[in-house]
């Protein structure tokens, strides 16, 4: 059996397929699940989803092209996601924005040279009475000023370093 | 854990300061699952009845009474039926089920049970939108704990009925919280709406009975069914009962969640709870119940209560409980573009209205704002909101539609203020980013 996922990886697909009355229910949370282990929805990993599946690698790809959390290419260790939505645009969501382009030297949807951080712009995080908002990965960052965001950045920065030595 | 105001009535929220509620342990120390206790002694007839008589009705944003919903379901069904969780709360503005899912899960996952109870299923699933990965993985605790318990499974507590619930992650899509774009996404497809009838409540997910509820509205049941639904119905107006969440947000000092009774006055919720208008500055505009709702000046929302009836009457909503307030410093151009680009970026592009006209829309209104914009362009996006009315499959095309024509309808003078060259008078510094 060829999988780019690991043995505990695997185990919870069997799990997850098991949960519903169809297999193919299950398509979303293995893709979000490969994703996180993976880093990206590589070749390798679709193609495993459609045979676990009994799919064709078409129709799972049709599939991750519909939501924006999945991609189909790398993005930083850190992906850093701005909220410019009505609630943060309202307490300096755009401001936000513009201050991680200029502090991590990138635009929207790109990533830095040494891979740690990528950038992108999302839409509402569900974080509307903590505004303005930043998700690194899954973690929130609440109720930021760019002082602030610079604060967090930086511990993540930090991470990066440690991890790298 | 995040502590009452003084003016909240904590009745769904009534454990968001009780430490290690989330636990099975804490949840069972608060009078957890006594509600299921006592709807085992119930039939499914009279728990659909105490539903009834709460007034309860959709936390999710639409409002419809939920024990009508309820008892849409057929009772004998050849295929099996579905209790659904909608927590893919993401109608900017809306952050309340966050709240619930993460100081007390066990509130849903009891109102689940006795909706299936209520119905005749023995499957659910909380469909958590992706973003809230510390969530997702909290309810799978509070799952795993309910059924080594024994409240999920098989013959819970022996009492002869079975029910098992798996939470389930989304993967980011805006759309998937309509109902049947949800079923869709859980069926492991694209996130697309279907044609109505028929309706969840007939054909759902894999073409069962299905009911689909919003977070709240399921955390609602537990204390209508321990209390009885005339003990909801007396917090609000007639038709209006019980208290419900509201996520107040934008221009006010303090921002924050709070419980209060239906037909709560929304200017005691801006000045006693909200502490008032941010930098003293006066209140222009106000997004009554997310984002997809018509904005209301100020004169009008001043005077607001806010209960389902009463906020229809100004022809809005009170929609999915998000309150935002916009100070007369805000550039209503640039409030329009930017909930015009998140319905552009939503629409799943399955009806053509929808598709094209949030992107011409999107179009007029960056040209108008960057001071490109031209006489004819205000009535042009007047009449393309106008046609993505009421023309399509789902309500997200309705979402991008209304608060566009009330801001348009309001605000004219603010987009005469942006045309022919003239820099947004709001001194904006930039244009809301390139579509992606």
């Amino acid at each position: 059996m060829e999988t780019p996922f690991s043995q505990a990886l695997e185990e919870r697909m069997q799990a997850l397929m098991a949960r519903y009355p169809a297999r193919r229910s299950a398509l979303v949370p293995m893709l979000i699940y490969a994703q996180d282990e993976v880093g990206h929805l590589s070749p390798a990993a679709v193609k495993r989803i459609a045979t676990l599946l009994g799919e064709t690698e078409l129709a799972v790809r049709e599939v991750i092209g519909y939501y924006s959390m999945l991609r189909t290419e790398p993005a930083g260790r850190f992906h850093v996601q701005v909220c410019t939505n009505i609630s943060c645009l309202l307490r300096g969501g755009d401001e936000l924005m513009e201050h991680c382009q200029h502090r991590l030297g990138i635009a929207n949807r790109e990533t830095t040279g040494d891979g740690v951080f990528s950038l992108e712009e999302v839409e509402c995080l569900g974080a509307c009475s903590w505004a303005p908002a930043v998700q690194v990965n899954y973690d929130f960052h609440q109720e930021l000023t760019p002082e602030r965001l610079d604060q967090v950045l930086d511990a993540y920065a930090a991470r990066a370093k440690a991890g790298a030595q | 854990m995040t502590k009452p105001h003084p003016l909240e009535t904590r009745v769904v929220s009534r454990r968001f300061d009780q430490p290690g509620a989330h636990t099975l342990a804490g949840y069972l120390a608060s009078d957890g699952f006594k509600a299921l206790e006592k709807a085992f002694g119930y039939t499914p007839d009279a728990i659909i009845e105490e539903v009834k008589k709460s007034g309860l009705r959709g936390r999710g944003g639409a409002g419809f009474p939920t024990g009508m919903k309820w008892s849409f379901v057929p009772k004998q069904s050849p295929r099996a039926k579905y209790v659904l969780c909608n927590a893919d709360e993401s109608e900017p503005g809306t952050c309340k089920d966050r709240l619930i899912l993460e100081y007390d899960p066990f509130a849903i996952i009891e109102g689940m049970i006795i909706a299936g109870l209520a119905i005749g299923a023995h499957r659910g699933y909380i469909y958590i939108r992706g973003e809230y990965r510390y969530l997702i993985d909290r309810m799978e605790q509070a799952l795993q704990e309910a059924r080594d318990a024994g409240y999920l499974g098989k013959n819970i507590r022996g009492r002869g009925f079975d029910f098992e619930i798996h939470a389930h992650t989304g993967a980011g899509a805006y759309e998937c919280g309509e109902e049947s774009a949800l079923m869709e996404s859980l069926e492991g497809k694209r996130g697309i709406p279907r044609l109505k009838p028929p309706f969840p409540a007939v054909s759902g997910y894999m073409g069962g009975p299905t009911i689909i509820n919003n977070v709240e509205t399921l955390a609602s049941v537990p204390p209508i069914i321990i209390n009885g639904g005339d003990w909801f119905a007396a917090f609000g107006p007639p038709k209006n009962g019980g208290t419900r969440l509201f996520c107040l947000s934008g221009h006010v000092n303090n921002q924050g969640v709070f419980e209060v009774p239906l037909g709560f006055p929304l200017r005691r919720m801006i000045e006693e709870m909200g502490g008032g208008m941010r930098n003293g500055a006066k209140m222009k505009a106000l997004v009554p119940g997310g984002s997809s709702t018509p904005l209301l000046p100020a004169d009008v929302a001043w005077n607001l209560n806010l209960d389902f009836d009463s906020v229809a009457k100004t022809g809005s909503f009170l929609g999915s409980g998000g309150i935002v307030v916009l100070d007369e410093n805000t550039c209503m151009v640039k409030f329009a573009l930017r909930i015009i680009q998140f319905y552009r970026h939503e629409s799943c592009g399955w009806c053509v209205p929808c598709r094209e006209g949030t992107s011409w829309l999107q179009a007029s209104l960056t040209r108008v704002h960057d001071g490109g914009g031209r006489d004819a362009d205000i009535d042009l996006m007047r009449q393309v909101s106008e046609n993505i009315l009421g023309r399509t499959f789902c309500a997200l095309g309705d979402a991008a539609a209304m608060p566009t024509i009330s801001i348009l309808q309001h605000w004219r003078q603010e987009f005469v203020d942006h045309l022919n060259g003239k820099p947004c008078p709001y001194g904006a510094k930039t244009s809301v980013a390139a579509a992606h």
